[in-house]
């Protein structure tokens, strides 16, 4: 504790200073601090995307990005990853109402979409390890599937953290608590989304330019 | 933001203020605001792929610079409509987050690709033409 006055002791009227951090309502911070995070994400996935640049050319005499790659199943991947973007904006707009019927349901579509393209990245994941195009196979494929991997398992946690809120909900309403871990995910979900941008750019069309 | 018009004899009031935002909701958009982002996101999407998939334009360093640029546009769109990005969220923290991110990304790809690109062209004489398919 830093001296709080700037009189000696005994001498009357001594001046002083505010130094105990003032009450701040719950969660003041929160946004920052979240924002924050995200940004140190974004590094992470930085890093894997210069290590694909590096290696994205290294087939080992293995099959390359034209070869394995399906353009379609790429594009409705993004179809249903924009979506959920958009319905995730829904459900917001419909909690900020404290419409919590609305907010449940657009969860739960975003949720869906979500799925759905979780299961075609895994099923585009299954039928390359069975073409024997797994991350063992070349540098490209380790850090193609590092990089693709990343983003989806962030996509897989961010569906967990839906359904946990949408139980939130479900239970307790849209009190401010809520709705501020809705605006959390909110910014998480729709930065996965500015990821695949660089993700569906960089790895698959600039692959299969390649 | 409310606090901006406060002088510094109220700074306690800002966190206050700030607070009441997030709950207010002054952080989020409209409906109108997402439908223009998704609008914007789909029309810089879907010629992206087509141009990829058609092959339309013959010389693929050409679609290659028009996809990157169509990328770039749509983060920004992104960030403006979806993420509400803006220079007075958070008394402009957020944003300056984002800039030195930014920054940081920047020099970790482009610098990793520059360095391993001319790595590779300057490994031992006859490695060249092996390795040079391994830089970019």
């Amino acid at each position: 504790m830093s001296t709080t006055t700037q009189t000696a002791p005994g001498t009357a009227a001594p001046s002083y200073y505010d130094l105990d951090e003032h009450e701040h309502p719950p969660g003041a911070s929160t946004m920052l601090g979240f924002w924050l995070y995200l940004m140190s994400d974004c590094l992470i996935f930085a890093m894997l995307f210069a290590a694909y640049g590096v290696y994205g050319g290294s087939y080992a005499g293995g099959p390359g990005p034209k070869e394995l790659f399906e353009l379609p199943l790429v594009a409705v991947n993004t179809t249903a990853l924009l979506l959920s973007s958009i319905t995730y904006g829904f459900a917001m707009i419909n909690a900020d109402e404290q419409n919590k019927a609305a907010t449940l349901r657009w969860l739960a579509i975003t949720g869906v979409f979500g799925a759905a393209f979780l299961s075609i990245e895994l099923y585009e994941f299954g039928n390359l390890i069975h073409e024997g195009a797994g991350p063992w196979r070349s540098a490209f494929l380790s850090s193609f599937f590092t990089l693709v991997g990343t983003h989806g398992l962030h996509v897989t946690f961010g569906i967990i953290w839906l359904v946990t809120l949408m139980v939130q909900v479900a239970r307790r309403g849209l009190e401010p608590a809520n709705l501020r871990r809705l605006q959390c995910l909110s910014l998480f979900w729709h930065f996965l989304d500015v990821i695949w941008i660089g993700v569906f750019t960089f790895v698959y069309l600039l692959g299969v330019l390649r | 933001m409310s606090a901006d018009t406060h002088g510094h004899g109220q700074i306690h009031d800002q966190g206050h203020h700030d607070a009441h935002d997030h709950h207010g909701g002054a952080a989020h958009g409209s409906r109108r605001e997402y439908w223009i982002g998704f609008i914007l996101s789909v029309l810089l999407t879907a010629p992206a792929f087509g141009l990829v998939m058609t092959g339309v334009i013959s010389d693929p360093r050409v679609t290659a610079g028009i996809v990157m640029a169509l990328a770039m546009v749509q983060i920004v769109v992104h960030m403006i409509y979806f993420l509400h990005m803006n220079t007075k969220s958070e008394n402009g923290w957020t944003m300056l987050a984002l800039i030195f991110t930014a920054i940081i990304v920047l020099i970790v790809i482009a610098g990793s690709l520059w360095v391993m690109y001319h790595m590779n062209l300057n490994m031992m004489p006859g490695m060249g033409g092996e390795m040079s398919s391994g830089g970019m």
